[in-house]
């Protein structure tokens, strides 16, 4: 990509792909999986300081398995950047960013809660909006909706 | 297409607004004053029932001190800017205090984790997730067509927006354009709901400062909003008005007068607030030099909307990425400096303000047109091709059982919603349901920067500075 927003990063990295996606161009970049947190941190010194928001998509027969999706916003330059990166289902784990982006510490706990996917690094990788005794990761795709029943606390035993 | 974000937009004018005076910035109250007048305070709002022990989820405690530099932020230990600051005295002395998850001034069922030393607040942990209802998995099972009915319910204070990130983020996976009245319809529920949105905001920023009675103003002019709400979507909360390819109805007969009435109200009871509030010794020495958060603490823990604002961050994505052809209107963005709850409190006054002349403009110059999008392959047929046609009925009948299929691809949109950044992630295969939707919703973040701006402030300032992050609970847990 030849932009001069992104220069900087894409000749520290050339192992990323920068790509502009719909009409309303929307700047991706594909990180390796180990070197997500050096390029992270890169953005982040290029200007890229705002965190907006970490999510985990997966896309269950796709080697690998998972995607785990960072945006980024420039408030100086007036650009978005969403970073991807691959994680394989055998060893879901990513660095954690939460040193770079203190925001990312609830986004990390929520993906690890919903998807499984671990943080290393992270000082508290507790689940956040599940409880603390629950078993899986729902949003991943071989989790079907009601496949968990609900037992309130106060219902007789179903089983 | 039009709603695309704009990045070569130029600079625009924010005019920075002064307080009546600068009060927390004088120095002629020690911090020993300061803190008798906040016990009194504290004294009279103190409820005892914080004082009941532990619950039973004990996994989710404070961590150890120091044993997790990256998260000195994000719970306020390497915060330093606020107005009290005492040296932490021996741990024995600490005490942990759980606040919430039902407290009426957390809204909704935020709960806290307290370290406090005497009276002022060591470090704070946000305990989240009592309103979780799976959303996002929800999502995956709703086509395009249901999705709204889905994604309005997070955010029920500002349930327009959430349906707009929505329908822009498939709207620009489909890209169709839409009409200039569905735009303009948009921008107008947009605006009205932030100023809905706003108001139940003052009600109980008011009410959790102990003035009641804004309760019952706050309330009373937002009821006139949802009126019209209702009269044009059928629901007061939770419309699902705004859809992929446009909005579900057009305006009902006779809006412009409601709309008229409605500013001309609203302009008269934010006059009562500001008569209420702002030469108001007590509301003034609870707000000033509260909760303070700094323009990078707002950067890196992803604050945005008001309290950004408030911090002297010039960002508002109406201006900075204009979507639905918002960048028509003439409006401006308030901006603070001191990054407290009262800079809060007027930026947020003006933001009524504004959007009511946003709404005013709409009124005035409102096109005529379709409001949807004639693009048959995401809006029905009219009703009357459906009793002469059998092609129609078919038609009509697929979209709404099975809906329409979406490109592959993954977009992300984002609005300004009352609280701040809402954005929209699709992920879509091909198919009629998206693969995954993830929402970042504003309250989320602030939520998680509660801890940088009450630590080193005392317990009575909590209710202060929650009223002021303005959270939406349900937008929190999803």
């Amino acid at each position: 990509m030849t932009d001069e927003v992104f220069a900087p990063l894409a000749e520290r990295f050339p192992d990323v792909d920068f790509e502009q996606v719909l009409a309303s161009k929307q700047d991706v970049a594909h990180v390796p999986l180990d070197r997500y947190r050096g390029f992270v941190e890169a953005a982040h010194n290029v200007g890229f300081d705002v965190f907006v928001d970490l999510c985990a998509v997966d896309y269950l027969h796709r080697k690998p398995r998972f995607d785990v999706v960072l945006n980024l916003l420039s408030h100086t330059n007036r650009r978005r950047l969403r970073i991807r990166v691959g994680v394989p289902a055998s060893d879901p784990t990513v660095a954690s960013i939460t040193g770079i982006f203190p925001g990312a510490n609830f986004y990390e706990r929520e993906t690890f809660d919903l998807f499984g996917i671990v943080f290393s690094g992270h000082p508290d990788l507790t689940r956040l909006l599940l409880p603390d005794d629950w078993e899986g990761h729902p949003l991943r795709k071989d989790h079907s909706v009601g496949s968990v029943p609900v037992r309130f606390k106060a219902s007789p035993k179903t089983s | 297409m039009s709603d695309t974000p704009n990045v070569t937009t130029g600079d625009f004018e924010a005019p920075t607004i002064d307080r009546p005076d600068d009060a927390h910035t004088a120095t002629s109250e020690t911090a020993e004053e300061r803190r008798r007048i906040h016990d009194l305070w504290v004294a009279g709002t103190e409820e005892p029932s914080w004082l009941r022990g532990s619950t039973d989820e004990q996994s989710q405690e404070l961590l150890d001190r120091n044993s997790d530099p990256a998260l000195r932020l994000s719970q306020g230990i390497a915060v330093d800017d606020d107005y009290l600051f005492d040296d932490v005295t021996d741990s024995d002395e600490l005490q942990i205090l759980n606040m919430g998850p039902q407290h009426p001034s957390t809204h909704g069922v935020l709960r806290l984790h307290l370290e406090l030393d005497g009276e002022t607040i060591v470090r704070a942990k946000p305990i989240i997730g009592y309103l979780h209802t799976g959303m996002e998995k929800t999502g995956e099972t709703l086509t395009y067509m249901q999705g709204s009915t889905n994604v309005t319910r997070m955010d029920y204070l500002s349930p327009m927006h959430m349906e707009l990130a929505f329908s822009l983020a498939v709207e620009s996976l489909l890209g169709v354009e839409m009409p200039e009245r569905a735009q303009a319809i948009r921008v107008l529920m947009t605006e009205l709901n932030r100023v809905s949105s706003h108001l139940v905001w003052a009600a109980t920023q008011g009410t959790d400062l102990g003035a009641v009675s804004m309760m019952i103003y706050g309330f009373r002019d937002r009821e006139c909003i949802l009126e019209f709400f209702e009269k044009t979507t059928g629901l007061r909360m939770n419309h699902n008005y705004i859809r992929p390819g446009g909005v579900a109805a057009d305006l009902h007969d006779g809006w412009e007068d409601e709309i008229e009435l409605i500013i001309e109200k609203v302009t008269q009871g934010v006059g009562e607030y500001e008569e209420l509030f702002n030469g108001n010794p007590i509301f003034r020495d609870r707000t000033m030099g509260v909760g303070v958060i700094t323009p990078e603490e707002c950067r890196a823990l992803g604050v945005s909307g008001p309290i950004a604002r408030a911090a002297g961050i010039k960002w508002d994505l109406r201006k900075v990425f204009p979507y639905s052809g918002i960048d028509k209107y003439d409006f401006e963005v308030p901006v603070g400096k001191h990054g407290d709850v009262w800079d809060r409190y007027l930026v947020r006054i003006e933001e009524i303000k504004q959007s009511l002349g946003i709404v005013k403009q709409v009124l005035e110059t409102m096109p005529a047109g379709d409001y949807r999008t004639l693009d048959r392959k995401i809006t029905p047929p009219p009703r009357k091709r459906i009793d002469e046609s059998m092609e129609a009925l078919i038609h009509h009948f697929k979209l709404f059982t099975s809906g329409f299929k979406v490109p592959a691809g993954e977009t992300y949109a984002a609005v300004e919603s009352p609280r701040g950044e809402l954005g929209m992630y699709i992920v879509s295969d091909g198919r009629e349901k998206p693969w995954r939707l993830h929402a970042r919703t504003p309250s989320f973040n602030h939520v998680q920067a509660l801890p940088t701006m009450m630590t080193d402030s005392l317990v009575a300032d909590i209710v202060a500075t929650i009223a002021s992050t303005d959270p939406v609970l349900g937008d929190v847990d999803r």
